[in-house]
């Protein structure tokens, strides 16, 4: 395996380079990650890639003893019963509240004519907690694919999506209504590698904590 | 035809009921060795009773019965064995020893693969204080583990006690020491350090509150400089001089340890092994849960999962 002899369950997509770059900088080769984009486990580097969301479910059964995995999806799946260890500083993102733009809001008309207003998110606990901390009522519609389509087709009035530089909502005519709550990527250990395996996780928490990745911030 | 049982409740068949028995078997035979009596408790039971156990696991299955008054299951051994004390054993002299394995019930998230109903084999040591109490529930632990058959398993011990005691020792008011402990309780370390970064605290003092509780390791973790760390640590060094050798090499020392359960009072542990990603037992002192009960007196116990048991040896196998 690696220097650490720990596996480390590794988030395909938008986080993937970073964390790439980040275990290369504490000594994991990655060399082989990078260049085989079809493979899935890399067993003699220590290194599972998976579906970002798939990521604490891994990690949670013990199939890997270390994860990297955004604030959003642990939000979203709060029961998972994971050590979040260290924020790693990249992957900045905010969870927001969008609407189609101009005036008035149409997710608030709904909720002031109607009652209620209809948000398409692909996280629907992680929206659901947010209106009844803000004590509003929301229909939740779970779409899988392109949330932006949802409220330009009139399924919805509004959205709940992670964003980075909102090109795409731009791109959309979606604009931003209200900032949920930011996203960056955290290290996470199952519960029980977490004790013990502890002198081989401390070693990755401290080397990651000291590299770029801990300052950069979002 | 398929006739549906609830999700979380499982039909036990004769190939793995002859393991499950196996398994029992030794763990009882242990009990039974150092003294631990077997006692059964009413699955149902007022929910009152039940409730008595402040800040336990509550009851998750409730139901009125004819007269009108709500019975729930138990959720754990813990609370029943508490009211079988108070009230059969008033005047017993302490300490007092039972053992059980018995079915308990909780309240499930769908589609996570948890259990309504599982089996428990435990211990409860009645009136038996401090380090000397917690030394003995541990050496029994061991010992039916081991006569188990488990063999890559440790047990993380740590202090209920500790981490509060540390906030309070540096003046954290009330509505931030709850913050802090719920950080500690979701296993969250990042929401931690935000938390005591907020405090305001000495730079030393901040970092204290930080690092404390991801200490984990060899009895070199007991060896803290003097000060509120230190003493906070004196009970578990106490319980570790106890130790015989082979239950000392199982301990491991966790500083941040948090067990879900809110009777907890000092020492609490967590049964691991490496065949199985999550705890497979685990147990602590509940000094103030019998005097809730009427009959004041320490206690310390343990429940085994009896099935996480035997994942665990399967996955030992391989």
């Amino acid at each position: 395996v690696n220097r650490f002899g720990l596996t480390f369950a590794v988030p395909r997509g938008a986080l993937l380079d970073d964390t790439l770059d980040a275990l290369e900088r504490i000594g994991v080769d990655t060399g082989e990650v990078r260049t085989n984009d079809r493979r899935l486990l890399f067993g003699d580097l220590g290194i599972v890639t998976m579906r970002p969301s798939d990521v604490p479910t891994y990690v949670e059964a013990g199939a890997a003893d270390l994860g990297i995995v955004g604030k959003d999806v642990l939000m979203e799946q709060r029961e998972r019963q994971v050590f979040e260890l260290l924020d790693l500083g990249y992957g900045g993102c905010t969870m927001v509240l969008a609407t189609v733009a101009g005036d008035p809001d149409p997710a608030a008309e709904a909720l002031r004519r109607l009652g209620v207003m209809r948000v398409a998110t692909k996280y629907p606990r992680l929206t659901a907690r947010w209106f009844e901390d803000t004590g509003r009522q929301a229909e939740i519609v779970e779409v899988k694919g392109s949330v932006e389509l949802a409220p330009l087709t009139g399924l919805v009035e509004a959205i709940v999506d992670l964003t980075a530089t909102g090109t795409t909502l731009r791109e959309n005519g979606l604009v931003v209504r209200e900032e949920i709550v930011a996203s960056t990527a955290r290290l996470i250990a199952n519960p029980v590698a977490h004790k013990l395996r502890a002198e081989a996780i401390d070693a990755v928490v401290e080397g990651l904590r000291g590299g770029a990745g801990g300052r950069r911030g979002d | 035809v398929i006739h549906r049982i609830p999700s979380g409740t499982r039909d036990v068949l004769p190939d793995e009921m002859r393991e499950l028995r196996t398994i029992t078997d030794a763990l009882r035979g242990v009990f039974e060795r150092h003294g631990y009596g077997e006692v059964y408790t009413p699955t149902i039971e007022y929910e009152s009773t039940l409730r008595r156990g402040d800040g336990g696991v509550q009851p998750a299955y409730r139901v009125v019965d004819d007269h009108g008054d709500v019975l729930a299951l138990r959720a754990d051994m813990t609370v029943p064995i508490a009211r079988v004390v108070a009230t059969r054993y008033q005047t017993a002299e302490p300490p007092l020893r039972f053992c059980y394995i018995a079915h308990a019930y909780r309240q499930v998230t769908p589609h996570r693969g948890q259990m309504r109903e599982f089996l428990q084999a435990g211990i409860e040591l009645v009136g038996s204080p401090g380090a000397a109490g917690t030394a003995e529930a541990l050496t029994v632990l061991c010992h039916a583990l081991d006569a188990a058959g488990l063999e890559g398993y440790r047990v993380g011990l740590g202090d209920a006690s500790l981490y509060p005691a540390l906030l309070a020792g540096l003046g954290v008011d009330e509505e931030h020491r709850e913050r802090l402990l719920n950080e500690l309780a979701t296993k969250d370390f990042v929401g931690l350090e935000r938390e005591v970064r907020d405090l305001g605290l000495a730079a030393d003092d901040a970092d204290l509150l930080v690092r404390v509780p991801q200490l984990r390791g060899g009895p070199d973790v007991l060896d803290a400089p003097p000060g509120p760390v230190a003493d906070a640590l004196r009970g578990l060094r106490d319980v570790l001089d106890l130790l015989e050798e082979s239950v000392a090499g199982r301990c491991i020392f966790d500083l941040g340890l948090a067990r879900g359960l809110g009777y907890y009072t000092g020492a609490v542990f967590d049964v691991y092994d490496p065949a199985l990603g999550e705890p497979l037992g685990g147990g602590g002192r509940y000094d103030e849960l019998l005097g809730r009960f009427g009959r004041a007196l320490p206690a310390v116990g343990f429940a085994i999962g009896v099935d996480r048991l035997h994942a665990a040896l399967a996955g030992e196998e391989r």
